[in-house]
């Protein structure tokens, strides 16, 4: 049975390493904040005993002041899971880093968020549109699409 | 990619390629918010024609019915009844239909099988106009007729007819072969009315 | 005297017989080797995550059925498992089992479409395709018998399944279960060791262990490349846990390797479907649930092994009678993340082979 890490247990690691990035964490999930994201995923990624070298998914969802990545990592050495989000409180222009270094299976994924939500990722070689075409108007998964 | 300054040959870079790719879906929505009209005036011509069908016309009519051979246009799941029917069960080839041209020059007609997206809308245009007459269209499937379940979205074109005019219509989702084969012989039946003298 | 030579891009558009489906390439070539491929998706993106926060959790199940049309049970399943995680409601004994034989049923008829397709690009025009659509409308006369589709099923509800098999239905399986393993071995006896296959498809297109795990390649094409890797072994769902059976690996990650695998791989579904029709037990199939399920707020990620790779629903509830987020985590989109690096280095007659290898269905790609 893949063992899922609860919040708790992986924040203090991380804050040890990393202090002033962990925002909050429950039962089920760990939150990060958007600036230092990118070094709790290298820590995440790197470091043995976690291990965490396959991205699941990642999941943008719209609740209406702030926007909400949700990433599901995996270990495949250990078996083990985690899901990490970040927050996006931008409405506007919404900006976050680019996990495509770390995690190529990101590519895709980051860049279909950007056609239907709209969040753009810093660090992405090529973040156009994927699944609409080049002039549509909007972003269709936002909650204030039509 | 740069754009070569050549004479004849023109490389286009990708980020044109994508913009000509959207203005072309734009203005294809722009001017596709009526649907076409069924091409159904030889219903009518029937009542008034009191002449029966003359040899030659019978003859080319029972060629060309029998030797139909469609295009792929396979979309979405009703493709997969489509290659089903072309499959060694239900075979289509009793009908001389097993050859799926690929090129639409050399078909004649084209079973629209699946949801049409805007994005994929002039593709399909496109293929339909270069086949060669006479043509028919035959629209599978509830997407293909109206939309479908997906008619509210943002991106699905709400019925084939909007795009091309279509000959016959086969509800499902997706249609049994049994039924996609009965679509088949109601465009039969169309082809055995036709007149060189009035359509050429 | 050097002959000037410069690169030059090709479009195999969406309309073309072997993309299988609607998908796009746009080939740079540098005589008749690949230098760049760019894919073009979205010509079958039908905005089916928007459409899915307007409808209730029940009506969202022909929604799954219609994401990868080869494998619908399969998408069923887990798109129930993640309501059913999201809410908390048990499911009966005799309902698990049937799911399980619905899915194997589902997977041997997927892999089948599958591996006739690739074989079809390889170049034996159709036989090979007819030959595994002969088994296959055998696999779809069954599931007609329970269910009245042959293709978007709509079988599985959330608690159970939606209503039982039919007394001719497990005569029926046993029969097509005793005939199978003969089938397949026509296949391997026909196939395995045939040159052509064997020149067109070892060697050709590989994808390297590290490179699958770092882009998230699930299914065959991860267990193609050597990775041991299966979530009915990993982290079991239903009664997995309690039947036995193997999880062929490949060893290099090229074509031929991940057609192995899956021609197994319809081996091992033979082999489950068997345990499962012994051990299935009397009882109700489907626990009662209201008309419009309120699920509690909170989040759900249900996954399972689907024929293509790692299906997935994450879920969002709340409170109300329709997700707040539907998402999908498509396999065969995160796949197609390897294309360019398998494809470059080789022809134009390799990009056609290495792409149906990877089996992809646009439909659940584009969503």
């Amino acid at each position: 049975m893949t063992l899922a890490f609860s919040g708790e247990e992986i924040a203090s690691q991380v804050e040890e390493q990393l202090p002033g990035s962990i925002v909050d964490s429950s039962q089920d999930s760990l939150v990060v904040n958007s600036e230092s994201w990118l070094a709790v995923a290298t820590f995440l990624k790197d470091t043995p005993g976690l291990d965490f070298d396959y991205l699941t998914s990642i999941t943008a969802v719209d609740y209406y002041d702030y926007f909400e990545m949700v990433y599901q990592l995996t270990s495949l050495k250990h078996n083990h899971s985690l899901v990490v989000k970040t927050r996006c409180y931008e409405r506007e222009k919404p900006k976050l880093p680019s996990v495509v270094s770390l995690w190529r299976g990101a590519d895709f994924q980051e860049r279909e968020i950007y056609d239907l939500m709209g969040i753009s990722f810093d660090g992405h070689p090529n973040l156009k549109r994927i699944f609409l075409w080049q002039g549509f108007q909007g972003h269709p998964l936002r909650k204030d699409y039509l | 990619m740069e754009v070569k300054d050549k004479p004849g040959i023109y490389v286009y870079g990708d980020k044109q390629l994508d913009r000509a790719e959207g203005e072309a879906i734009e203005s294809l929505k722009a001017h596709c918010q009526q649907p076409i009209p069924d091409p159904d005036r030889w219903l009518a011509q029937e009542i008034q024609r009191n002449v029966l069908v003359t040899t030659v016309d019978g003859v080319l009519n029972w060629a060309r019915k029998f030797s139909l051979w469609p295009v792929n246009f396979g979309l979405a799941c009703c493709a997969f009844e489509m290659i089903a029917t072309a499959a060694s069960r239900f075979d289509i080839s009793r009908f001389g239909m097993e050859i799926f041209r690929p090129s639409p020059r050399q078909a004649d007609l084209m079973i629209v099988a699946g949801t049409l997206t805007w994005k994929m809308a002039p593709q399909l245009r496109r293929i339909y106009d270069q086949m060669a007459e006479p043509k028919w269209v035959l629209a599978m499937g509830a997407c293909a007729i109206s939309g479908g379940t997906f008619v509210q979205s943002y991106s699905v074109v709400p019925g084939v007819n909007r795009i091309v005019p279509v000959d016959v219509y086969v509800p499902g989702c997706p249609p049994r072969p049994e039924a996609l084969l009965y679509g088949i012989r109601l465009i039969h039946d169309k082809i055995s009315k036709r007149s060189i003298a009035t359509e050429g | 005297m050097a002959l000037k030579t410069e690169p030059f891009v090709i479009n195999v558009g969406p309309q073309h017989p072997s993309t299988h489906g609607v998908f796009r390439m746009r080939l740079t070539l540098d005589g008749e080797v690949i230098v760049d491929v760019e894919p073009v998706l979205g010509y079958l993106h039908r905005g089916i995550e928007k459409l899915a926060e307007g409808r209730t959790y029940t009506q969202n199940i022909p929604f799954t059925d219609r994401l990868d049309y080869l494998a619908s049970m399969s998408n069923n399943l887990a798109y129930v498992l993640a309501v059913e995680k999201l809410a908390g409601i048990p499911v009966p004994e005799r309902a698990e089992y049937l799911r399980v034989i619905m899915a194997e049923l589902q997977r041997i008829a997927s892999h089948l479409v599958g591996v006739g397709a690739f074989l079809n690009d390889c170049g034996a025009f159709m036989t090979p395709l007819l030959y595994m659509f002969r088994e296959r409308e055998k696999i779809l006369d069954l599931f007609e018998m329970v269910c009245g589709q042959r293709l978007t099923y709509n079988y599985m509800r959330i608690g159970g399944v939606s209503h039982d098999i039919p007394a001719e239905f497990l005569p029926a399986l046993d029969r097509f279960v005793t005939t199978m393993p003969g089938f397949i071995d026509e296949y391997d006896q026909l196939l395995a060791e045939n040159e052509i296959l064997l020149a067109r498809a070892k060697g050709v297109g590989i994808l390297p262990e590290e490179l699958a795990i770092n882009i998230s390649a699930s299914g065959p094409v991860l267990r193609g490349s050597g990775v041991r890797w299966d979530i009915r072994k990993a982290d079991p769902y239903s009664v997995y846990d309690r039947l036995e059976f193997d999880i062929p690996t490949g060893s290099v990650g090229d074509c031929y390797d991940r057609y192995w695998v899956r021609i197994q791989e319809m081996r091992q579904s033979v082999r489950i479907i068997r345990q499962a029709v012994e051990q299935l037990p009397p009882g109700e199939v489907r626990t009662e649930v209201p008309h419009l399920l309120h699920p509690p707020e909170g989040e759900a990620y249900g996954h399972i092994e689907a024929p293509k790779g790692e299906l997935g629903f994450y879920l969002v509830s709340d409170n109300s009678i329709a997700p707040y987020r539907f998402h999908v985590r498509a396999p065969t989109l995160i796949n197609l993340t390897a294309l360019r690096d398998m494809m470059i280095g080789w022809k134009v007659a390799d990009a056609v082979i290495i792409f149906g290898s990877i089996d992809i269905c646009l439909a659940e790609v584009d969503r």
